[in-house]
């Protein structure tokens, strides 16, 4: 129940929440903004907030660049890959670990997490080494396994708190029913867990999307996703503000709006349900 | 509680992922370590032997080595203190009923959602360059010369730009905490005579205690091994080369894989601390 | 057909004994009833015998044929869960559908027996609805359903009441009585409420502990109860326990005598205490009488208009006729 609070108090802080609010979000706000500025406008001084000549003309550059669509597409290709293998692969383990938990159960979840903590710089040179012997390196095959298996355990982890919730009795009302356990999956627990596969596959898009350090060293021209892409912008054409800004729009725009709709099942996935 | 055929099905279905992770945690963890106890120079005449313990005492003796650790440490410590702070006092105005509540919960949000090259590289260049950023502008307007940010003061600036990327996650948690904390609690405190900051203090607090440590935990195991961060604005420089930088640029840079790996196993061995009191604590919370 | 019989099942759970050697048969279109307090056995004993649990030795027969390593959906049964285990996403049509689908049987089949159980059920208007849109005892009517449809040997219900509210449960179990008497099934229902299971049974079984304390028809266990947990757990109130001097009158260790048995009068009696709480219900009053010298309280069962106060002092008189007798044991001793 929320407590019922005198207007003037709801308004300060409404103003209060507000203007924090946007001062977290500023940065955001004004690369969007300097993308829809000229060049000579955006690193004008005094800087121009709203009232300057909108032009589209940088994203129009940014796209211009032959390769943008193939960071692009690389990057879909990679994220999304490496989620719905991940997910397929997660499903049965998770469905498991929540309806047929044993002893061990616990052990297995926890040891799956902690692979997740494994510093990614201390085994930097043996995936490199197995990259190249294999001809990843340089591939979206390559980063597709390499992601799907880093975030493994959160969709492990996620899909079973998820699973967890589902009643047991049901699927043992559909076992009753005569539902073979391929049938007791399909047709009763995935329709079921639907809005939590949709959030797993929603937070691992996103956690996959911005992944910058096996992204950044496994890939070069060929199969080099959206965060490789802005890395090159580091200079000198970093100079070029406003051309920055589209291409930085560009590549994350798609994921903050996936973002908003996630943010519940954020927490639960990353805190792996120690916080509710 | 099962019958004997389905718990057979479970194990059958459990193997794929318990296999790949296994494999991909074990077969690069091996040759981690074994390269760690070898020469190993793959443009210098590549593996040259075994050397013992050589490449963990050149690691830690090589003069590189302990700015790394110290820059390391000034970096979580930092971060975790401004995003644990913030997030707390964020998470308490967030928590007060407003106008428009959804919308400013995203506003606050979003810097978390934005890939860490793109925001390195936004606040290197938009807001922190010298001559044309934002706060160069700003030093300006009130006269005062501008700063030169990822040199002059390279380490706040890192800490700054990557407290903006964690404040949101440290706020949501924090929120979802203080959400969770029965209002009946904080009523029958009031009607027991608590003032607002004695509520705080002796209930709303101790019930984020465990988010809190959740946030520290998870944070300090993502802070350990940032790298987007560092390799977009400063490459390592004026005192920014933290560990996990130091071990990418022995191994990428200089090529020396071996004492590279070395490195490695201290960075592993770092994190598995601190991922054992994480595991205690999800461990725990599995059981109710 | 659906004669249901246990021979030697035992369950264990890891090092935990739960279910003992038990023997048990429940005959062709009986309605038995298992009670006894949580953690007595009773679902356990249930899902042994609709194959969701393996018995750990030990045979299940069903019609004679053994079940025992026979999967749940090919024993026959159909089951009712205690939290009626609809499936959320989908229609009660689809709902009840659901096993004659897995079955494969024909469309039109299908269709006959939903349209004839939704209108035993009440349930036509609701066919297109999800399980979420349905009240409670809506809910309980679809899982019965889907039962029905099956048409099973035997049904299984596992405390299918214990989500309802107390008015309707009342409505619930005489329609499961109902349905009991127009099939003619065999039926198998656990429950830790001896009134359902009084109103509800041709054969009660105790149980407790995993032991099977007694088996009969509900009068014989209120009538002759054999041992002292099921004179306990028999019968609302419960049954006044006296020991000591007045149960050596009886040569027994323990009289019982039922709280409708003891007739109180304000002025004499064999018994005398001090009124403490009364209830009152309207159509019965309920005495708790203190200070008596044979137990810490007696129970009394009273008609409604019957106005004794706090602290008035009452006289006892119990019907010796209706008295039990049990041994040190706490075994009956039979007259």
């Amino acid at each position: 129940m929320a407590r019922s609070v005198t207007p003037q108090r709801k308004a300060i802080n409404t103003i209060a929440a507000w203007a924090v609010g946007l001062v977290i979000f500023f940065p955001i706000l004004w690369t969007i903004l300097t993308s829809f500025k000229t060049e000579a406008q955006a690193i004008n001084d005094p800087p121009l907030f709203l009232f300057f000549d909108w032009t589209l003309e940088n994203y129009a550059v940014v796209q211009e660049r032959s390769n943008y669509m193939r960071f692009l597409w690389n990057s879909i290709i990679i994220a999304g890959g490496s989620t719905v293998l991940g997910i397929i692969i997660a499903v049965p383990a998770a469905w498991s670990m929540a309806f047929v938990p044993s002893k061990r159960t616990k052990d297995i979840l926890l040891w799956m997490l902690s692979t997740k903590m494994l510093p990614a710089v201390g085994v930097l040179y043996p995936i490199y080494l197995i990259f190249i012997r294999m001809g990843l390196l340089d591939s979206r095959a390559g980063l597709v396994i390499v992601l799907m298996l880093i975030n493994l355990p959160i969709i492990v982890w996620m899909l079973y708190t998820y699973f967890k919730e589902i009643p047991g009795e049901i699927l043992e009302a559909a076992r009753m029913d005569g539902a073979s356990l391929k049938e007791e999956i399909l047709y009763v627990l995935t329709p079921m867990a639907i809005p939590g596969i949709a959030s797993t596959l929603l937070l691992n898009i996103i956690l996959a999307w911005n992944e910058a350090f096996w992204t950044l060293n496994l890939t070069a021209a060929q199969a080099a996703p959206l965060t490789a892409f802005i890395a090159s912008y580091s200079s000198p054409e970093g100079l070029f503000y406003a051309k920055l800004s589209a291409a930085s729009t560009m590549a994350i725009a798609p994921i903050l709006i996936l973002g908003w709709f996630s943010q519940k099942q954020l927490v639960r996935g990353l805190t792996f349900g120690a916080v509710k | 509680m099962a019958t004997q055929h389905s718990r057979s099905a479970a194990r059958i279905m459990m193997a794929p992922a318990v296999i790949l992770l296994l494999g991909w945690m074990l077969v690069p963890l091996t040759m981690t370590v074994i390269f760690s106890f070898k020469k190993y120079l793959p443009l210098r005449g590549g593996d040259l032997g075994w050397v013992g313990f050589d490449n963990y005492v050149r690691f830690v003796s090589s003069s590189t080595f302990w700015p790394s650790v110290q820059a390391t440490l000034v970096i979580v410590g930092g971060v975790l203190a401004i995003t644990v702070v913030f997030g707390v006092l964020l998470a308490l105005l967030l928590d007060q009923p407003m106008w428009g509540q959804g919308v400013v919960r995203i506003l606050v949000i979003a810097p978390f959602f934005v890939m860490p090259t793109v925001s390195a590289l936004v606040w290197k260049n938009i807001f922190m360059d010298p001559v044309n950023g934002l706060f160069a502008h700003l030093w300006k307007f009130f006269g005062a010369e501008p700063i030169s940010w990822l040199s002059e003061a390279s380490m706040p600036s890192i800490i700054l730009i990557v407290s903006w990327q964690w404040l949101p996650f440290a706020t949501l948690i924090l929120l979802t905490a203080m959400q969770s904390l029965d209002s009946e609690q904080l009523e029958a405190a009031e009607m027991d005579g608590a003032s607002p900051l004695a509520r705080f203090g002796y209930i709303v607090l101790p019930h984020l205690g465990r988010a809190i440590t959740v946030v520290v935990l998870i944070q300090t195991i993502f802070l350990l091994s940032i790298f987007a961060e560092i390799f977009v604005t400063t490459q390592g420089a004026f005192g920014t080369r933290t560990l996990t930088y130091l071990i990418f640029q022995r191994v990428l840079e200089s090529q020396n894989i071996g004492l590279g790996s070395a490195g490695g196993v201290y960075a592993i061995i770092l994190a598995n601390i601190v991922a054992a009191f994480l595991m205690r604590i999800v461990g725990k919370n599995l059981d109710t | 057909m659906g004669r249901i019989t246990l021979d030697k099942v035992t369950k264990s759970f890891g090092a935990t004994e739960v279910i003992p050697p038990l023997d048990l048969t429940i005959e062709d279109g009986e309605f038995t009833v298992f009670v006894g307090p949580s953690g007595c056995g009773k679902s356990t004993l249930l899902r042994l015998i609709a194959g969701l649990e393996d018995v750990s030795s030990g045979q299940i027969r069903i019609d004679g044929n053994d079940a025992t390593m026979v999967p749940p959906a090919k024993r026959g049964l159909a089951m009712v869960f205690q939290s009626y285990a609809l499936y959320p996403h989908m229609s009660v049509r689809k709902n009840i559908a659901f096993p004659m689908r897995m079955a494969n049987m024909p469309q039109e089949e299908q269709d006959r027996r939903i349209d004839a159980a939704a209108k035993a059920l009440n349930l036509t208007d609701y066919l297109d609805r999800k399980p979420g849109q349905l009240s409670g005892g809506q809910r309980q009517r679809v899982a019965i359903g889907r039962a029905i449809v099956r048409e099973p040997s035997a049904f299984l219900f596992d405390e299918p009441l214990s989500n309802l509210d107390a008015a309707l449960r009342v409505g619930m179990r005489m329609e499961i009585s109902e349905l009991h008497k127009k099939l003619a099934t065999t039926m198998v229902y656990v429950t830790h409420d001896q009134v359902e299971a009084m109103t509800m049974a041709d054969k009660i079984v105790v149980l407790r502990a995993g032991h099977i304390e007694q088996v009969g028809s509900p009068l014989d266990l209120y009538r002759a109860p054999r041992n002292l947990f099921v004179a306990g757990f028999i019968g609302s109130p419960k049954m006044n326990f006296i020991e000591g001097e007045e149960a050596a009158k009886y040569d027994c260790h323990t009289i019982g005598v039922r709280p409708e048995h003891i007739t109180i009068s304000g002025s004499e009696g064999a018994w005398s205490g001090v009124v403490g709480v009364s209830e009152h219900l309207g159509s019965d009053t309920f005495f708790h009488i203190h200070e008596t010298g044979l137990a810490e309280t007696i129970t009394v069962r009273a008609d409604g208009e019957v106005g004794f106060k706090h602290g008035d002092r009452v006289y006892l008189t119990p019907r010796t006729d209706m008295l039990h007798r049990f041994d040190t044991k706490g075994l009956r001793i039979d007259a």
